[in-house]
């Protein structure tokens, strides 16, 4: 009895998921592999491909740092599926740097243009084309009816979307699954070797749908993200001694 | 249906475009001459000035020598091409292809055109008159390959027309100049006696090849009509083309929207019979002023999905003037390519549809906002940074070189490096710290110096050291000094990008 109760629960849970158009693909373990202890935020413990994921970004610097989140996220989504469009203002994304991120850059299909509008009208396109593995929009403001526009074009398309906005006035509500705000951290090199070492990043999900926001520290080597506890652990500066 | 094909051979083409100017030059001998190694060369005598024993390649002072009263005129190059395609224009009115033959003659493919003048016979003789009130003189041949009907028009004496299929015999008595061979060729067929192409037509033909090339096989094939041979009409036949005509001028969008609609659909339909994709499409408006309106779509693969370039042409309909409404819409597909490139995948990926997918997006974006703000990159071999990587021509180009990933590169790079502030000890280590628009960055950690000299074949300048960064706040840079630490002061140190 407590058991059906259980799995009518589940049931009807998973058709509420389905309603809100977030698909939690079983198959997408590679990428899984990559984002490492980041799936335990998620239902499922898996990252929901097939939405909208919004990135918050503030000055040169950190968007470096966020296009090397997404293009190590992207990797392995383009493995399984076909090239990336890439929309922008202004995007000076050096493309053999995507290399060592393991994609082919030549798979990335850079679109530049000049008005919001326009940008937008292409990422919807974009995300409606279902022979794509990710679009990627750098966009500044988004509003709530063009993220649910955005929203219901991947539902029905399964493309998964990226939207990086750079310095938005206001940080307003939107319909995509997840929010995001990458940082750097300062790298620590093995064995006090000399040299700049593996890029190191605070990773803050401040808003995910149906999944526990959490902020983790992590490191990208060798193609996925290493959660360490040390790296986790609160610098001494930083620590306040109490009582 | 039997092929027919004419050729016609301009004896003195550029005499008789001469005269046909200036009529007084009609009695007077009169040579062409154009500069050669330094000296005026005879290029063109006319008839009665050969009679004078004058020929082609001969100096012109040489000429004058023998007949004083020689008149000699510039010869502008490539005037035969000209007259020729002119003139190759004019007989679309007899068959609907015709070809310039080298710079004497045109070739006529006047298959099922004959009998719209009531017969071979009367239709080569308006041809004939025709050209004679012109002043051309010419010589014709008619027959079932391109081969024999050149041959005869040269050197046929009794008919120029060859009755269909009698082409074999009408061919062996003429020379074997008469096939249209490299001069090495026939000079070595005469030395050996084959004068008549009878003489040689029964050898076998392993022993022609050895000695003889197999170009001598091909010419025989050719007019003996065992090979297919075709003409290059000067103007391409379109082949897919659909006509709509109204009985009302129509002068609404929706009316064009239909009309598209259904010209669509009828081409679409022949296309994909055919297994043919087009690129190019041009949508004609023949609006009842006389004016032609028209717009133009491209795609970036071919395409035989109607509603797909529906909606490409459906951007563009507002750009037609409609006056006082349009009669009549042509839809012209003038580059067609076969349909199976399409299965030449775009990127290795799972499935082919989606490739579709792809290229019709990339056409419904271009189309929209342009072609130009479209761009994938493939690797170029240079390590100056700004020129690693080029614009690739199409999104199907293949990459030629790897992308090089032995040293680090940062993810974003400025287009324009900037120039910062820098405390820095000499000789060649990384600063110590730097001030980029306004804000000090203490540095950290540093790698380097990576040199990238500059390709003095290309551009000018200094070479690049290039070190990456780290400061305080774990944000990642590559900086670089340019040229060396002189007295002068000539280096500058700049940041060139952000790494991830």
């Amino acid at each position: 009895m407590k058991n059906d109760k259980a799995n009518i629960i589940s049931a009807l849970r998973k058709d509420i998921l389905a309603l809100q158009g977030i698909r939690h693909d079983s198959n997408n373990s590679r990428l899984n592999k990559t984002i490492g202890i980041l799936k335990n935020a998620f239902r499922e413990k898996s990252f929901p491909v097939g939405v909208m994921h919004e990135f918050i970004v503030t000055g040169q610097e950190n968007a470096a740092v966020t296009n090397g989140f997404v293009a190590s996220i992207i990797n392995p989504l383009m493995a399984e599926s076909g090239p990336v469009i890439w929309v922008g203002c202004n995007t000076d994304v050096f493309p053999p740097a995507l290399k060592a991120f393991g994609i082919a850059p030549e798979k990335i299909i850079f679109i530049e243009l000049k008005k919001e509008k326009e940008i937008l009208w292409v990422i919807e396109e974009a995300l409606k084309c279902e022979g794509l593995a990710a679009v990627i929009g750098e966009i500044k403001e988004l509003t709530f009816t063009q993220s649910r526009r955005l929203q219901l074009a991947v539902e029905k398309s399964k493309v998964t979307g990226f939207i990086i906005r750079n310095n938005p006035r206001a940080i307003n509500i939107t319909a995509c699954a997840t929010r995001w705000k990458i940082t750097s951290l300062a790298g620590e090199n093995l064995d006090g070797l000399p040299g700049v070492s593996f890029p190191r990043w605070n990773v803050d999900l401040l808003k995910v749908r149906n999944g526990n926001p959490a902020i983790w520290q992590i490191e990208y080597s060798a193609g996925r993200f290493k959660y360490n506890n040390k790296i986790a652990a609160i610098p001494q500066q930083l620590q306040q001694k109490t009582g | 249906m039997q092929r027919r094909f004419i050729s016609i051979w301009f004896c003195n083409l550029a005499t008789d475009w001469m005269v046909r100017r200036n009529p007084s030059l009609k009695d007077i001998p009169f040579v062409l001459a154009a500069p050669d190694h330094g000296k005026m060369k005879v290029t063109v005598a006319n008839q009665l000035a050969q009679q004078d024993g004058i020929y082609k390649g001969m100096a012109l002072a040489d000429a004058r020598t023998i007949n004083h009263t020689l008149q000699h005129f510039d010869d502008e190059p490539n005037t035969e091409i000209k007259l020729l395609t002119g003139l190759a224009e004019w007989f679309i009115r007899f068959t609907p292809s015709v070809a310039v033959d080298n710079n004497d003659g045109l070739l006529l493919d006047a298959t099922g055109c004959a009998h719209l003048w009531g017969g071979e016979k009367k239709y080569l003789t308006d041809i004939h008159k025709r050209l004679q009130h012109f002043g051309y003189s010419h010589k014709f041949g008619m027959a079932d390959t391109i081969g024999t009907a050149w041959a005869v028009a040269r050197f046929g004496k009794e008919t120029s027309i060859v009755e269909s299929g009698l082409h074999t015999t009408a061919l062996l008595p003429l020379p074997t100049t008469a096939l249209r061979l490299e001069t090495v060729i026939t000079e070595r067929l005469q030395k050996l006696g084959l004068v008549q192409i009878k003489s040689f037509i029964q050898m076998p033909r392993t022993a022609l090849r050895r000695r003889f090339g197999k170009e001598l096989l091909q010419r025989l094939d050719q007019a003996m009509g065992a090979e297919d041979e075709t003409i290059q009409s000067i103007i391409p036949a379109e082949l897919f083309y659909e006509r709509l005509l109204c009985m009302e001028p129509i002068a609404t969008r929706k009316g064009i929207e239909i009309a598209l609609e259904r010209l669509l659909d009828a081409l679409c339909n022949r296309l994909v019979k055919e297994e043919k994709g087009l690129r190019k499409a041009i949508l004609k408006c023949y609006r009842v002023d006389g004016k032609i309106e028209m717009i133009v779509i491209g795609t970036n693969h071919p395409n035989c999905n109607s509603k797909h370039l529906y909606k490409l042409f459906e951007d563009k309909i507002s750009t037609i003037t409609l006056a006082l409404g349009i009669e009549l819409f042509v839809l012209e597909a003038p580059v067609i390519e076969d349909l199976s490139a399409v299965q030449e995948k775009l990127f290795v990926t799972n499935n082919a549809v989606c490739d579709v997918g792809l290229a019709e997006l990339l056409d419904r974006i271009g189309g929209k906002i342009g072609v130009q703000n479209i761009h994938n990159y493939v690797p170029d071999a240079h390590y100056w940074p700004e020129r690693s990587f080029k614009v690739a021509t199409n999104i199907y180009e293949k990459i030629t070189t790897e992308w090089k990933l032995d040293k680090p590169r940062p993810l974003r790079l400025l287009k324009h490096p900037a120039a910062i502030e820098v405390t820095a000890p000499v000789p060649d280590y990384p600063p110590m710290n730097f001030r980029y628009k306004g804000k000090l960055h203490n540095i950290k950690k540093a790698d380097g110096p990576e040199r990238i000299e500059q390709e003095w074949w290309l551009q000018d300048g200094q070479h690049r050291d290039y070190y990456c960064v780290e400061d305080e706040e774990g944000c990642r840079y590559w900086l670089f000094r340019l040229g060396h630490y002189d007295v002068k002061k000539t280096y500058g140190w700049f940041l060139h990008g952000f790494f991830a």
